[in-house]
């Protein structure tokens, strides 16, 4: 009975501390992942300090720091990181860590490939950030782009295209990769319907990256086209199409949305069912929900364009209603699951509840703006900065953070602290509703988004002010995050293998685990093999 | 009860990682030329004449030759995975590098075919439209030679066997898949804009 023991809590040996060079060359899919995490932070850092710059432009009326030129290219760069070089990325970091382990599999299908999807990541990035140094400044037409302004703009626009285009391809090649792992590398007894819920979320994630990223590949080489040899794809003068940007853009980026949630609602659902003690309400529910809302994404784009007057406003208006319905049901399986459970208030847990009061507040939105007649009245406003927001920070961001406090001890061996862990919770939740609730009022009250100065007899003061405060407290919470993680990684390792009592096949090896995932893999029977793992130890030896 | 030991690969007789890998990556591409193709037909449908007047005719000849190599080649490089397959070396050799040759041959066929047209990339949306999904097609064609290149070099090197050949089995999809594009683009641009 070798492998059904209790988890051994023994102390692993330290290795020796990884050469920087190993940590450059490395195809283990384990250092990759952390190496995603590590970039993604730093990113995350950089557009923590642009939106921290807007809000101070922003805490009063009139033109304290930044002249409008200067404002527009830090909001570019704010919505452009975060989306591309954050949030995504950090998913896909936490993917490229777990997939391989909670499948069983001894790394990705294309070791050597997911290294070159994650090393086109910064370079990709700073390509973005480099803009900065040119003539004119960075980008500046919004994360969005919309021509004409975006073929209009210096050199700074030209580094957007080129940084996106390498981001995008990365993107690509990793989705590849994750599909081509979770379809062929699975260990044996791992069926489809017993993988781990989060490794689901990656595998519908991948779909929509391998199928949406390329058509916002091809509309960048239109306006870069356009820009550099001439071309009027969309200059209406000479016969183009300006909408044509949106329709592309937006076909590529309303399935982006989900890019960017899908991953954490599997790692919400996971998180749920392990600290109430429950399995998960309805498995099947919840795959059958991912896998509709990636089909129903493709038909939803142009609820982003409901105010140029050119788009079937009831078609859209029905596509975009409909995903609450797959999207409610997950609601329901996450009460469902903590129903009556024994449930444990630890820092993931706490993130996962946030996560869930949070982006049942954007979703709820969502489905508001999804009403063209709404839409009309808050398109451009701050309501939809709020909405957002509360998707993509309140929504993803918090569970990210879920995701770290839970996964870092089995990444590296150490408990985070939980003390500092629910400090961070507090300050974060407050700090969120503090600097994006106001939004949603100010958006109603008629403030445009994307704009660096307003009048100070509009009442949008107190709002703004109450707002740029929110977002210091947010900037102390993450503080406390970044000491959280610094003072656990000076002290020994103490984590057992197993110290959550969870569900899915990365807790049954050691923490961290070795360089090949498994000394030995467990028999894989049910949708929850840790558990069953546990459940054979406690039996009498037969 | 013993421990199930680690196995990575899955029983043989189902797609191999590499090609899976290239099924993917060209579900990934035609998504790509799909934008285009979406650009085209929302740019010709608002415009009042397509083409648009002051474009002179297209001659069909060249590119009906054009589409001849491709689609021949295509076939050829489907005889070279069969011998392959059979253990042929030989033959996959002589076949896969008369791909090749179709393929440089249509590269250079293309360009000149360019130098012969009457209109350039900056003159309005058809020469926007036409250069630039024709060009796209283009680099696409010169990396599959790339690609197909790199296998040739596999075979000479008497790696490929009827075992072992994902590199050609995937570099045969995609060849297709850039035959197909060329195929839509031929009747885009040659037999539904009408005159």
């Amino acid at each position: 009975m070798a492998v059904t023991e209790a988890p051994t809590t023994e102390l692993a040996p330290e290795p020796e501390r990884g050469r920087l060079l190993d940590w450059l060359k490395t195809t283990d899919h384990k250092k990759i992942g952390i190496l995603y995490l590590i970039n993604s932070f730093a990113f995350f850092a950089v557009g923590g300090v642009l939106a921290l710059l807007m809000r101070t432009e922003l805490a009063r009326p009139g033109t304290q720091i930044f002249a409008p030129h200067a404002y527009n290219q830090l909001f570019t760069l704010h919505g452009t990181l975060m989306i591309f070089l954050v949030i995504f990325p950090l998913l896909a970091g936490f993917g490229n860590y777990f997939v391989p382990l909670q499948i069983g599999a001894l790394d990705m299908a294309f070791p050597r490939i997911n290294a070159l999807s994650f090393w086109l990541l910064p370079v990709g990035g700073l390509t973005i950030v480099s803009g900065f140094l040119a003539r004119g400044g960075a980008a500046a037409a919004g994360w969005t782009g919309y021509p004409p302004l975006s073929e209009q703009l210096g050199t700074g626009q030209d580094l957007w295209i080129a940084g996106l285009i390498i981001v995008g391809t990365a993107s690509i090649l990793g989705g590849i990769n994750f599909i081509v792992t979770i379809l062929r590398m699975r260990a044996p007894g791992m069926t489809m319907m017993r993988m781990p819920v989060f490794t689901w979320s990656i595998l519908a994630t991948s779909l929509l990256v391998i199928l949406a990223a390329p058509v916002l590949t091809a509309g960048l080489i239109m306006v870069f086209a356009d820009r550099q040899i001439g071309t009027v794809f969309f200059d209406p003068g000479r016969g183009g199409v300006v909408l044509l940007w949106q329709h592309v853009f937006w076909f590529f980026g309303h399935p982006e949305v989900y890019m960017l949630i899908l991953g954490a609602w599997g790692i919400v659902t996971e998180i749920v069912s392990v600290f109430s003690g429950k399995p998960i309400f309805s498995y099947r529910g919840v795959i059958l929900s991912f896998l509709l809302i990636t089909a129903l994404s493709f038909s939803v784009w142009a609820h982003h364009m409901f105010a140029t007057g050119a788009v079937e406003l009831p078609f859209f208006s029905v596509t975009t209603e409909l995903i609450s319905i797959p999207t409610g049901v997950l609601f329901f399986i996450w009460l469902g699951t903590m129903w009556k459970g024994k449930l444990r208030f630890e820092p993931p847990m706490l993130f996962a509840l946030g996560f869930i009061a949070m982006f049942l507040i954007g979703g709820i939105n969502g489905v508001w703006a999804a009403s063209p007649a709404m839409d009309f009245a808050i398109h451009d406003t701050y309501w939809v900065v709020a909405h957002l927001h509360y998707v993509l920070f309140g929504g993803t961001i918090f569970g990210v953070m879920a995701g770290m406090y839970y996964w870092f001890p089995k990444m590296t061996g150490r408990m985070l602290s939980r003390k500092l862990g629910i400090w961070q919770f507090w300050l974060q939740l407050v700090g969120f509703n503090l600097t994006f609730f106001p939004m949603h009022m100010l958006g109603l009250r008629g403030m445009p988004r994307r704009i660096a100065d307003y009048a100070p007899d509009r009442g949008w003061s107190f709002l703004n002010l109450m707002s740029s405060i929110g977002a210091f407290v947010i900037a102390i919470a993450m503080i406390v995050f970044f000491v959280n993680i610094f003072l656990t990684l000076r002290k020994p390792r103490s984590a057992p293998d197993d110290p959550w009592e969870s569900n899915t096949l990365e807790w049954a090896t050691s923490s961290p685990p070795p360089a090949h995932n498994f000394d030995a893999l467990p028999p894989i029977r049910s949708d929850r093999p840790a558990y069953d793992l546990r459940m054979a130890a406690k039996e009498p030896q037969a | 009860m013993s421990a199930v030991t680690v196995r990575n690969e899955r029983p043989s007789r189902e797609m191999s990682g590499p090609v899976m890998g290239m099924v993917l990556f060209v579900a990934s591409e035609a998504m790509f030329f799909a934008a285009f193709f979406g650009g085209y037909f929302t740019i010709s449908g608002s415009a009042k004449v397509w083409p648009p007047p002051g474009i002179p005719d297209l001659e069909i000849g060249i590119p009906t030759l054009l589409t001849v190599i491709l689609v021949t080649s295509s076939l050829v490089v489907q005889l070279s995975l069969r011998s392959i397959r059979r253990d042929d070396r030989r033959r996959a050799i002589l076949f896969l590098g008369v791909t090749i040759a179709l393929g440089i041959a249509f590269l250079l066929l293309q360009l000149y075919d360019y130098s012969q047209l009457g209109f350039g990339v900056k003159d309005g949306t058809f020469g926007t439209l036409f250069y630039v999904m024709t060009g796209i097609h283009m680099a696409h064609v010169f990396g599959g030679v790339v690609f197909l290149s790199l296998v040739f070099g596999q075979a000479m090197g008497g790696v490929l066997s009827s075992t072992n050949h994902d590199s050609l089995a995937a570099g045969a999809i995609y060849w297709d898949f850039v035959d197909v594009v060329w195929l839509l683009l031929f009747t885009t641009f040659y037999l539904l804009a009408p005159r």
